[in-house]
């Protein structure tokens, strides 16, 4: 199993924080977003936004081309930060 | 150096009186930004971190301004969960020898922290629910920083 967290504007749109998505091989992460959107085609483009960040295992994920999931990775959708 | 993300209301009064004190120190700079009410219009904000991540990625952000201006010490505190408007969200301080390294440390943490820390701010009053972006002012600004960093480690 891996875990999806959602954060912000995403979480309202996903309608939870958290997901868990049933994974048995590494997969890329273009893939991954399509599972994580579980047949929302909107939550899935608003995942693909160049402004929405992601980390992985909490390691910021440096592009989409060369990331990948495992099946016991931790995936958060960040969008834009507002802190301060 | 201390950065801590907590829940509940602070007052950024008590954690001066004990920040950073110790005979090195000639200067200590500090701000403290507060939810404010827009005209009655924003009830309260509602902040969100991701535990563990938010606190690791503003260690860094504080460790390499405490580092570029050769602080004493530095202090970060940020509020999440709900806050209602005129009580604080962050609080800021560095300490150095020198007024100029706190001031300018202290300007460039909160400009990190606006478009750099993993927190997420909604707005909730007359207006419905509005979640909060950084306006392309804040990315310049922080990216202002960086050019900077990357002038001198050149």
């Amino acid at each position: 199993m891996a875990k999806v967290l959602f954060f912000g504007r995403l979480r309202d749109r996903a309608g939870l924080g958290e997901r868990e998505v049933a994974l048995s091989e590494v997969v890329a992460l273009a893939v991954f977003r399509h599972l994580a959107s579980a047949g929302d085609d909107d939550l899935e483009a608003a995942l693909a936004a160049p402004s929405v960040r992601i980390a992985i295992n909490a390691t910021l994920a440096p592009s989409d081309a060369a990331c990948s999931v495992w099946p016991s990775d931790e995936v958060a959708f960040m969008p834009p930060f507002s802190g301060g | 150096m201390r950065v801590e993300i907590v829940t509940k209301c602070f007052s950024p009064e008590l954690e001066l009186a004990t920040f950073s004190r110790n005979s090195a120190v000639g200067a200590v700079a500090s701000f403290t930004g507060y939810c404010r009410d827009e005209g009655g219009v924003v009830e309260r904000l509602e902040l969100e971190h991701y535990p563990g991540f938010t606190e690791a990625q503003i260690d860094h952000l504080a460790a390499s301004v405490v580092a570029r201006h050769s602080l004493i010490d530095a202090l970060v505190i940020h509020r999440v969960g709900a806050i209602p408007a005129g009580e604080p969200i962050v609080l800021v301080a560095a300490s150095s020898a020198h007024r100029a390294a706190a001031l300018a440390a202290i300007n460039e943490l909160m400009d990190y922290l606006k478009s750099e820390a993993p927190i997420w701010k909604k707005e909730i009053g007359a207006h419905g629910d509005v979640w909060v972006e950084p306006t392309v002012r804040d990315y310049r600004a922080a990216a202002c920083w960086r050019r900077v960093q990357e002038e001198e480690s050149v």
